[in-house]
């Protein structure tokens, strides 16, 4: 990640003190706003060529224009969960505000890519099976995966202090990801109604030409703008966790001159 | 409701949504940056 490592302030020039007033007044840097570009421009070219310009599918019909931005999303959120995964082991070792927030920052993106998978799967569902959903194999792991993540992220709401939470959490983060596999590979396992996974699966074999072009190029779009909102949303943990500690330095400040003033005034008399 | 109804719904459902948190992540951001010193935001 392009990002400064602000708990070790690796990265900073040596010396550099906090005399240089530097920073910008967003999340911002060089290489997000680069990250962003590309972002809406991929995503510009992904719409017109995947409701506009791509033949129907000869089996899948229109549908297979969902299909566009289910496998690039629930690819991006399987993704994001390993990060999580990566990182609480990380945090487990290193014991830094770091991999913490990383680790959360991934988590929350994963939710986010994730319910988009599952509102785009209950869409192309209801027009190929005629129900949003059915309690089947890959949908209840799906659920399963879902609320497991939803419970990550409402851990770490609870009042605790950073370590603890942190600790809780890393935990979660780790043991959460073994369900990734189950849901993979749910539709081999059980039968279902699910057609066979997707993702080093077994659907590309049929599609050719601007088909395959266009199904690359949304992992590809999707993969780039989830890297540009993991960087801002890592950016506004950190902030978020200094702006505390400046909270919590003003109110002791605070604290103490309450304190010195009546005692200064009890010394007058 | 059409199939082009569902395909349209789900096309503007994704990227409403991610754009919308974009934009509440950036926001957030600006406000935040306001209230931290700027040596504590030097993204490189």
């Amino acid at each position: 990640m392009t990002v400064d490592n602000p708990t070790t302030g690796a990265g900073r020039p040596p010396g550099a003190a906090s005399d240089r007033p530097t920073g910008p007044p967003t999340t911002g840097s060089t290489a997000t706003r680069v990250l962003g570009v590309i972002s809406l421009v991929g995503i510009a070219a992904l719409v017109v060529l995947g409701v506009f310009l791509t033949p129907a599918d000869a089996e899948l019909g229109d549908t297979i224009r969902i299909l566009y931005m289910h496998v690039p999303t629930v690819s991006t959120a399987y993704l994001a969960f390993v990060i999580t995964a990566i990182a609480s082991v990380m945090y487990l070792w290193k014991r830094t505000e770091f991999w913490d927030l990383l680790a959360a920052s991934s988590a929350e993106l994963g939710v986010l890519f994730f319910a988009l998978t599952i509102l785009n799967g209950m869409l192309w569902g209801k027009i190929t099976w005629g129900v949003f959903w059915r309690w089947e194999p890959r949908l209840t792991t799906t659920a399963v995966l879902m609320l497991t993540y939803v419970g990550y992220l409402a851990v770490r709401q609870i009042p605790n202090d950073t370590r603890t939470r942190g600790t809780i959490s890393a935990v979660i983060g780790i043991m959460a990801v073994v369900n990734i596999p189950i849901t993979h590979k749910a539709v081999d396992w059980w039968r279902g109604l699910h057609q066979e996974k997707t993702i080093f699966g077994t659907v590309d074999p049929d599609m050719k030409g601007l088909q395959l072009f266009t199904a690359y190029l949304g992992l590809t779009v999707f993969l780039v703008l989830f890297s540009w909102l993991l960087i801002h949303r890592f950016r506004v943990a950190w902030l978020a966790e200094r702006a505390a500690d400046v909270g919590v330095d003003a109110a002791i400040a605070e604290r103490r001159a309450e304190r010195a003033v009546p005692s200064s005034a009890g010394g007058a008399s | 409701m059409s199939d082009t109804a569902y395909i349209a719904t789900a096309w503007i459902a994704t990227f409403g949504s991610l754009g919308l948190y974009s934009l509440w992540l950036l926001r957030r951001g600006r406000k935040l940056s306001r209230s931290v010193p700027p040596d504590e935001r030097r993204w490189l």
